[in-house]
């Protein structure tokens, strides 16, 4: 598969993001939560987006979407599938869709989350065909 | 407090350069300065206000006031990509009307070409204290695909074809050849831009614009200097900016900043989209004239598909002629900055001194529109809009 190939630029985690990472190491993909506002948000942050307060709360998600947009990139050594990909908790996520026929991809179509290794740190998100 | 009427437009200047490697980046600024500072009919001296953005080498307007030899009352290196520079008109205006200034220099420049950039394919990393790098970054974001991902989501909700993104090339084409500085003068159809080569889904080669150094500049002056001048008078009637951002992750890509931006600047000129005459749209790539079209109400969301065809785009063919220069799909977009290029060229419509070939007769208002960062994630959105005087 054509990701596979791609060299995948490591994330550097921050001290407010450190927790998304470790969680991704393992396997498990979490989103932050406002407890004052309600509302869930990404990227995270330790500051609510939308209301300002700070009482935000990491929460595990299911892993699993709907493919909002998407674009293979032809003039790249290894085409490749960028997305925005909305979790079924609501927020939209800039992903890969991934281990699929590149040119089968739909905007609309449902996926899940696997995480895929990076060059020397934490593995990240990526979606593919659920 | 309002700009309308109090500052004028009095020079504007576009490098005929498009590679520039026998040039430094501070050299290109200080001979726009120069070209707009001549066809005003100004001076260094003059200038007491100086706008750059994140094109000026070193420490920005600190490092080109030394090279230029400026001496300032006001400086604002406000700095949102593309758009800088339409911005900078606004704030210009609005330093002249509080009394901060009275000749404002903008100057914008760049080698992108002469460097070998691969600006809309290759990633770049905007580094690690960059909130989003860690979440965007390892999925390769480059310029193109983050656009290309608004193409997608509008052709989803709206049925968009690459035809109709098509006709906004063929328009800029149209415009290109009389263009004798124009990187691109081939006229080219429909079929040319959609047999194109792929780039990013669904974006060909003939949807993106060129790369190119150069640069220009702008000065804008209080009235009374203006009315001393022999050129013909452009005054700034509004203007509206707006950052347009990821909103949290509730991700929308079928609209722009162009939706708040516009309205102010309508609002503030006292004009409704009906009144232009003639429209400078940013155009890094097809889709970005497109939506911004839809979103300053030129038609409504979800029809710029069908605004665009059919020539409408044309000067002397259709209703709204816009980029009459060939814009930055044909004709220029230095630095990979193209909001600067879109005021001269509505500078030119407005004073007559576009090419007879695409002139717009009676061209008493017109509107400029910069699109800066990206469709795909955060961008700003700037519009102004002039009047002959």
């Amino acid at each position: 598969m054509a990701t596979a190939e791609r060299k995948i630029d490591a994330p550097a985690p921050a001290p407010e993001t450190k927790a998304f990472w470790d969680a991704a190491s393992a396997g498990r993909l979490v989103i932050k939560r406002c407890a004052a506002c309600g509302e869930s948000h990404y990227y995270p942050r330790s500051i609510c987006p939308f209301c300002g307060s700070d009482k935000t709360e990491w929460r595990d998600v299911s892993g699993r979407g709907t493919i909002y947009t998407y674009s293979v990139m032809r003039r790249a050594p290894v085409p490749y599938a960028i997305a925005y990909v909305t979790l079924e908790e609501g927020v939209t996520m800039m992903t890969n869709i991934v281990d699929c026929d590149l040119n089968a991809i739909r905007v609309g179509q449902k996926v899940r989350v696997v995480f895929k290794p990076t060059d020397g740190g934490p593995p990240v998100p990526m979606f593919t065909p659920a | 407090m309002s700009i309308n009427g109090k500052a004028y437009i009095a020079g504007v200047y576009e490098h005929p350069t498009r590679k520039a490697d026998d040039k430094s980046l501070a050299q290109l600024h200080a001979e726009v300065a120069k070209g707009a500072l001549e066809d005003a009919g100004l001076t260094k001296a003059d200038v007491d206000g100086y706008f750059c953005a994140g094109d000026a080498p070193g420490l920005g307007g600190l490092s080109m006031a030394d090279y230029m030899g400026l001496k300032l009352r006001h400086i604002d290196t406000t700095e949102t990509g593309g758009s800088s520079y339409v911005i900078h008109v606004t704030h210009a205006a609005q330093a002249i009307v509080a009394g901060k200034c009275n000749v404002a220099l903008i100057t914008l420049a760049g080698r992108p070409r002469s460097e070998g950039m691969a600006t809309g394919t290759a990633p770049r990393n905007a580094g690690a204290n960059t909130p989003d790098v860690a979440f965007e970054f390892p999925f390769a974001p480059a310029t193109a695909n983050m656009y290309a991902m608004a193409a997608m989501r509008h052709m989803h909700e709206f049925g968009t074809t690459s035809a109709q993104l098509a006709w906004i090339k063929v328009a800029a084409s149209h415009h290109a050849q009389h263009n004798p500085h124009a990187m691109l003068r081939d006229v080219v159809t429909v079929e040319d831009v959609v047999n194109s080569p792929m780039i990013t889904d669904p974006l060909h080669r003939l949807d993106c614009c060129v790369i190119s150094d150069g640069g220009g500049a702008i000065i804008v002056a209080r009235p009374e200097v203006a009315k001393s001048l022999k050129r013909p008078r452009v005054k700034v009637l509004g203007g509206g900016e707006a950052v347009k951002h990821q909103m949290g992750g509730k991700i929308d890509l079928t609209y722009t900043g162009a939706r708040w931006s516009g309205p102010d600047a309508f609002a503030e000129a006292g004009v409704t989209p009906a009144d232009i005459k003639y429209a400078s749209i940013y155009d890094s790539f097809t889709i970005t004239v497109l939506i911004t079209l839809e979103d300053l109400g030129f038609c409504a969301k979800g029809q710029g598909g069908k605004f665009v065809s059919d020539g409408n785009l044309i000067s002397g063919v259709g209703k709204l002629p816009f980029n009459t220069d060939g814009g930055g799909l044909c004709n220029n977009h230095p630095a990979n900055r193209g909001g600067l290029t879109k005021v001269v060229e509505a500078v030119r419509q407005l004073r007559g001194e576009a090419h007879p070939k695409v002139q717009v007769k009676n061209c008493g208002i017109a509107l400029a529109h910069g699109t800066g960062g990206s469709l795909g994630t955060r961008h700003g959105s700037a519009t102004v809009i002039m009047g002959r005087d």
